[in-house]
């Protein structure tokens, strides 16, 4: 087997396992970059994977080949609005945040699979009829070497992916809002005394967290499950949250986490087969990107550090 | 009104609007509240053999609250209390199959082992926090997936040939009992509820009783004093966090030599960690509030199993109480804001 060969069983599963992180990623960018700990990027996947199965078995007839697309947005939509529970208890109520986004992946769970139950009368819902097709990028798709490996037999998902992560760059350090958003995460007395809505603008980062994270988990359900059921999403929102901190709370740092996180996922399925890498035994590859995330928080692979205020609650007046 | 009276009174709040809650959804969605919870009552204590099911099922919600709190007090999340379930579920499994020893000896051996290997996987983050100041929670999550990974492939690889359960561990290490079974109508009811109690009081007794655990609690009120009056909170951040951990591995040895008697392979985590931080906070991180709400959970998770038989409400139903009861909990000062208000109009 060539080397050749052997780069297009792993580059194409890669970006294909690593698309969900890349949006769930982002999302935890924006909501630490306000100064709110996101562990409930899971429960904001389970939620989007939930909506975004349930729209498309749904309206599979009535909207046809847009279906897919419809219940990316009915997603994100789900998600920003499920993030509100979030948001309330740990900006307004000004809950433990790392507890209140714990009890967001109980609540996404607990009630995705209740309402499954209800509606489908079992524990899984069935698989979709309207899905994404692989497609091959025309023009593209026959640069020599690249081409095979980047722009053929792909989901659309993963471009818009790679371009919100550059997207989720600009806007996060090239515009206003994102200095807003910055500065609230970092320092949000300062903030508050330049006249930034300190709540307004986390409330924004938490519930853009939530429109990637029910993204992130749609893409997963309807790329590599094609059904809901309750082990559809089981660590990915964990991953992603690894991917975002390995990734230095930077965007473009998240991208190439989680490119890289889906770089070992998809050894640890596709290795076996492979020479060199079937004689690594499946376990390591598996605990790679936990243990590679403890040690870049731990300063061996670069000093990894949160945003200031990441994780206080904000209030007026206390010094 | 005092304090302490309002210390009870929020979790007792809590758990009331998250049953309303659950009212509220029960209604919505079509089904009898009433009937609701008199099944999922029913499925609690309305036979002996529920009973049992349930005391089994509190037992290492008991334990992963005691680890929970435990940290906590020391001013630390241990959100690592899964994996280090999981760990001490395998250690334990594996010293019951490993030696041929007589019981007093045997048993005993496999509970130390899994505290020992909860400790260990407690004492990474402690570790990494007092020596790098890297945050617990984000180190115990990533812990919890290697713990589920490396457990597995003990399991597949060491413990069995390629099979995804070990064999059964020989009686002498087992706490499961043929009396309690046969007095439950053969639920899986097993001694270990005794070294949940024992592990409570162990707790408040290390906690109050003792110049360490004063040292521990200082350190979660204010490092800063505590360092300035002499105390290593380096060292304690790391002791608190093996105390939490071995907690979290003696749960793990109920599940491994009481309600299993073996260790599998699993595609997820056990919920006994997370469930733990609820009851945890549930119970305002003591010993007696942990056992009240251990209880609760517990009662609440083995009676949810009733639901879906006698009315066909899914068992999610009480996921989502749970849940809610967390984020009312949670909300606290929005709850401790109402009564205090509610209180002087009293007054008035």
């Amino acid at each position: 087997m060539s080397f050749f060969q052997i780069l297009q069983i792993i580059i194409p599963s890669m970006i294909f396992l690593a698309t969900p992180l890349i949006f769930t990623a982002l999302g935890g960018v924006f909501s630490e970059r306000s100064g709110v700990v996101n562990i409930g990027l899971e429960g904001l996947m389970v939620f989007g994977a939930f909506s975004a199965i349930v729209f498309d078995l749904t309206f599979a007839d009535t909207f046809g080949a847009l279906t897919p697309w419809l219940a990316l947005v009915v997603a994100i939509l789900a998600g920003a609005v499920f993030s509100l529970f979030h948001a309330v208890a740990s900006i307004t109520f000004k809950a433990d945040q790392t507890v209140s986004g714990v009890a967001l992946n109980f609540l996404a769970l607990g009630l995705a699979m209740f309402l499954v139950k209800m509606i489908y009368g079992k524990g899984e819902t069935d698989s979709i009829t309207a899905s994404f097709a692989k497609v091959d990028i025309p023009v593209l798709k026959d640069i020599p070497f690249f081409g095979p490996l980047l722009f053929s037999d792909a989901y659309y998902t993963s471009y818009i992916a790679i371009a919100a992560a550059v997207l989720a760059w600009y806007v996060i350090y090239k515009t206003p809002f994102g200095l807003r958003l910055r500065s609230v995460g970092e320092h949000p007395m300062a903030a508050d005394t330049m006249g930034i809505n300190v709540t307004k603008m986390r409330y924004m980062g938490v519930m853009i967290s939530g429109g990637f994270g029910g993204l992130g988990g749609a893409v997963f359900a309807m790329t590599v499950t094609n059904n809901f059921g309750h082990a559809t999403i089981s660590g990915q929102g964990f991953m992603a949250l690894a991917a975002m901190i390995f990734g230095k709370w930077h965007p473009i740092g998240a991208l190439g986490a989680a490119l890289f996180f889906g770089f070992a996922q998809s050894l640890s399925i596709v290795g076996s087969g492979l020479p060199f890498f079937k004689d690594i035994p499946n376990v390591y590859l598996l605990v790679a990107p936990y243990v590679l995330t403890i040690l870049a928080l731990t300063g061996f692979i670069g000093r990894a550090d949160a945003p200031k205020a990441s994780g206080q609650p904000y209030e007026k007046g206390k010094r | 009104m005092s304090k302490r009276l309002i210390n009870i009174l929020v979790p007792v709040v809590s758990v009331l609007l998250g049953l309303i809650a659950g009212t509220i959804i029960m209604l919505v969605s079509g089904y009898n509240p009433i009937e609701g919870f008199s099944a999922l009552f029913y499925g609690m204590f309305g036979e002996v053999f529920y009973t049992g099911e349930t005391i089994r099922q509190v037992t290492p919600y008991i334990l992963s609250g005691l680890a929970v709190a435990f940290a906590f007090r020391t001013g630390l999340f241990n959100i690592g209390v899964e994996g280090q379930v999981l760990v001490g579920w395998l250690a334990s499994v594996w010293v019951g199959l490993a030696f041929d020893l007589p019981k007093v000896i045997h048993l005993p051996l496999a509970i130390i082992a899994a505290a020992a290997a909860g400790a260990l996987w407690g004492f990474i983050p402690g570790f990494l926090k007092a020596r790098f100041r890297v945050h617990e929670v984000i180190v115990s999550i990533m812990m919890n997936y290697i713990a589920l990974h490396v457990t597995n492939n003990i399991i597949r690889t060491v413990l069995s040939k390629n099979s995804d359960r070990t064999p059964d561990v020989p009686k002498s290490a087992l706490l499961k009992s043929p009396f309690l079974e046969a007095h439950t109508d053969f639920s899986r009811l097993h001694w270990g509820f005794l070294i949940a109690l024992a592990g409570a009081f162990l707790m408040w007794f290390i906690l109050e009783k003792t110049v360490k655990g004063y040292e521990l609690r200082s350190v979660g009120f204010n490092h800063h004093a505590s360092e300035y009056a002499g105390m290593n909170v380096n060292r304690n951040i790391i002791l608190s966090m093996v105390i939490s951990g071995a907690f979290a591995g003696v749960a793990g040895s109920m599940e491994g030599l009481g309600t299993f008697g073996y260790a599998s392979i699993k595609g997820g985590f056990t919920g006994i960690g997370f469930d733990g931080i609820a009851v945890a906070l549930l119970g305002g991180n003591t010993s007696v509030g942990i056992i009240l709400s251990a209880i609760l959970f517990g009662g609440l998770k083995v009676g949810a199993l009733n639901m879906p038989l006698e009315t066909g409400i899914p068992t999610e139903l009480v996921d989502i109480i749970i849940a809610l009861i967390i984020f009312f909990i949670a909300s606290s000062y929005i709850i401790r804001w109402a009564i205090t208000r509610f209180n002087k109009k009293g007054v008035k």
